[in-house]
């Protein structure tokens, strides 16, 4: 074969692949360019085990809905930045998120701390803001573009159950142990607001540093209060720390109800390490594993993030934050669709106006883009063992004792006895 | 609320964790006081070092075993990581100021990163028979077993290091480069040698105090930025290079914040380190045992 001969052959042999692709049937998204969701989200930092959790769950949404054909016909794309838990990098990381990498559509960061910074530029702006897992960010800065994706609304809707239920038990007085932090502080001062209005006098209020390693002094100056029921508002490391000194140190058998609003006993590395020691605490909860919470679509997802988080070395269980990140994407996603418009003002207005059908169940809007209906979940650990992550997928380990209407068991106190 | 049930609790409380502070800080009492070492990475040492504990207690180890297992490790560590300093900035005569002080910020930042890609950024814990469990001292008072064992640890590590400091032929060198490296110098003797010596034994120790750290509470990649002013806070307050100071000034530092802790609240026992230091080095500049 000639040299010419060779020559002609790889023109046929590339006019044919070209032929051939250009009969090949193009991605359905791929009409134009992708549709970008800016976000940062902690991937370090205290924070950073539940962002990488969440951040999971929102790529599946985006896998998930790109398998369908993307949203308008494009291709969804994440742009996210790492916040390092670190609410001073928020506001710069958004502004790159706007002005350089010009997103299509914004998701809160993970948490009150990182998103309460951001929450005066996206008004002044005039940007819709799918909210992530913070608590009364919009109190006061009043956005009416800003929809939350965590199922709770006011302090109130978050301490209500734990303190109604102290009241039924016959609880006359109540210690706080509270974080020295916005997001504690806020939810301290709900259920202070509510222990007072509920007539229980609060005999020990101790605010600390975050971050304090050992809680044995402060456990042991609250038990000779002599308290019925012990709110504690506290985050991840922390609640690991104030659960072992309980158990270590006791809280007296005065106490009938004990948790409240701990952060991190949702995350299935620390409920695994602290197996036993989680019994008899009663502790809020987005979504658990019971009848009642069992919504169309979640146990596809935490299957799906199962097999996901083994291989990225991200919290096992995920049910605390990666179905709620599901369902951001969800809304997103049937907004952009019933608009087919991706304008912020129009997109808002679809989703204060619609109820929404998510794999964390109906979602509708009410005050200050907080959920109208709040549902968070008052659960008690029950039976649980020590180091078994398996058993907390199962019914009956974390029993739903309020709201009324999902309630999958019956209270079992005084603390003490409930623990062993 | 004023008990002296609670005033004894917080004595007890104090004079543990004061113990544990005195572990995790007489690694840098040598590093800084003795060799003059901006060792501003130690305290992200200490918890490498509680990753080597963790670590082995997936095997089964029991985390003081695990940290004494890893401390020869950790002395080559520590050799090396003072040649590269040596090598890079003592011996150029560039140590001095923030240059030193910026090459251990810089080790630190890497060690945190090397952390959370080796291992996440979750909080990890160690099981052992000690932890979880308590002790009755008292009728009233109840003590957790880690803090018990924690002290013990402590105690023994800070002794034996003082003994080595001042009993052996090597220990009494660290003491003399301390003191005036050149006529250590023309005695014949290398202060490199001794100081690379020293360091490694100073990060030695740090491993095993890394293990306490995991054994006092569950520790995460980026603890070591909350022991940074602890820990320098009571080798300046001991004075620079005293190790029986050292242990001194962790337990009054203990007892300090378990008594503020207890009676005044929580939020002021973060300044009782910095607030103790104010008023020593007003009223005693060279610290409590400095000459």
């Amino acid at each position: 074969m000639n040299q010419r001969q060779s020559c002609t052959l790889a023109r046929r042999a590339f006019l044919a692949l070209a032929a051939c692709a250009a009969t090949l049937p193009a991605p359905t998204w791929a009409q134009g360019a992708p549709i970008k969701i800016g976000l940062s989200m902690s991937q370090t930092g205290p924070l950073g085990g539940g962002g990488k959790a969440a951040l999971l769950g929102l790529q599946i949404w985006r896998d998930d809905v790109n398998a369908k054909g993307g949203l308008l016909g494009r291709k969804v794309e994440l742009v996210v930045y790492d916040d390092q838990s670190n609410p001073a990098t928020t506001p710069g990381i958004y502004t790159k998120l706007l002005d350089v990498d010009k997103v299509d559509l914004l998701i809160a960061p993970y948490g009150t701390n990182p998103t309460a910074p951001i929450m005066p530029l996206v008004k002044q702006r005039g940007l819709l803001l799918m909210g992530n897992f913070s608590f009364e960010v919009n109190e006061r800065v009043q956005h009416d573009m800003w929809f939350n994706n965590a199922p709770w609304n006011d302090a109130v809707s978050w301490s209500q159950g734990f303190i109604e239920m102290g009241k039924k038990r016959g609880a006359k007085t109540i210690a706080f142990l509270a974080a020295d932090a916005e997001f504690s502080q806020n939810l301290a001062t709900g259920a202070r607001n509510l222990a007072k209005h509920q007539g229980l006098n609060a005999v020990y209020d101790q605010k600390y540093p975050p971050n304090t390693a050992d809680f044995s002094s402060m456990i042991r100056a609250l038990k000779a209060t002599k308290p019925d029921i012990v709110f504690v508002a506290s985050y991840p490391g922390e609640s690991v720390a104030i659960v072992r000194a309980v158990n270590e140190i006791g809280i007296g058998d005065s106490v009938k109800l004990f948790g409240g609003g701990m952060v991190g006993l949702q995350f299935a590395p620390i409920m695994e390490s602290l197996g036993s020691q989680l019994n008899g605490i009663v502790n809020y909860n987005a979504w658990v594993p019971e009848k009642s919470m069992m919504y169309p679509g979640i146990a596809d997802f935490l299957k799906r993030y199962a097999e996901r988080a083994k291989a990225e070395k991200v919290d096992p269980l995920g049910y605390y934050l990666p179905p709620f990140n599901y369902a951001a994407g969800q809304m997103i996603e049937q907004a952009v669709t019933a608009t087919k418009s991706l304008d912020h003002k129009t997109l808002a207005a679809y989703l204060r106006s619609n109820e929404h059908k998510t794999i964390v169940g109906p979602i509708k809007y009410g005050r200050n883009g907080e959920w109208a209906n709040a549902r968070v979940v008052m659960a008690q650990f029950n039976g649980i063992k020590d180091k078994d992550i398996e058993q907390f997928r199962q019914p009956g380990k974390q029993v739903i004792l309020y709201p009324e209407a999902m309630k999958t068991g019956e209270l079992k106190f005084p603390f003490e006895k409930a623990r062993k | 609320m004023f008990s002296w049930d609670l005033l004894t609790g917080a004595l007890v409380f104090g004079l543990l964790v004061g113990c544990f502070y005195a572990a995790v800080s007489i690694g840098l009492s040598v590093a800084f006081g003795l060799l003059d070492v901006p060792h501003i990475a130690h305290p992200a040492f200490l918890v490498v070092g509680a990753y080597g504990a963790w670590w082995l207690g997936q095997y089964g180890w029991d985390p003081i075993v695990a940290g004494l297992a890893l401390a020869p490790v950790f002395f080559f560590l520590g050799v090396l990581v003072y040649r590269i300093y040596h090598a890079t900035f003592e011996k150029r005569g560039s140590d001095a100021g923030l240059r030193g002080l910026a090459f251990f910020f810089g080790v630190a930042f890497i060690v945190e990163v090397a952390l959370i890609l080796a291992f996440g950024v979750d909080q990890r814990m160690v099981e052992a028979p000690y932890i979880g469990k308590s002790v009755d001292l008292t009728e009233d008072l109840r003590v957790p077993m880690r803090l018990l064992v924690g002290f013990a640890a402590a105690l023994a590590l800070t002794i034996c290091l003082t003994l080595y400091l001042s009993k052996t032929f090597m220990g009494r060198a660290i003491k003399a480069v301390a003191q005036d490296q050149v006529a250590l110098s023309l005695m014949g003797a290398d202060p490199v040698r001794v100081k690379q010596w020293a360091f490694g034994i100073a990060t030695a120790v740090t491993c095993i105090a890394g293990a306490l750290l995991i054994i006092i509470g569950p520790v995460d990649p980026q603890l070591g930025r909350l022991y940074i002013g602890r820990t320098f806070c009571v080798v300046v307050l001991a004075g620079l290079g005293s190790m029986s100071g050292t242990l001194v000034a962790a337990l009054i530092l203990g007892v300090a914040e378990s008594i503020v802790l207890t009676f005044f609240g929580a939020s002021w026992a973060p300044a009782v380190a910095f607030g103790l230091l104010l008023v020593v080095l007003g009223v005693r500049p060279q610290g409590l045992f400095g000459r």
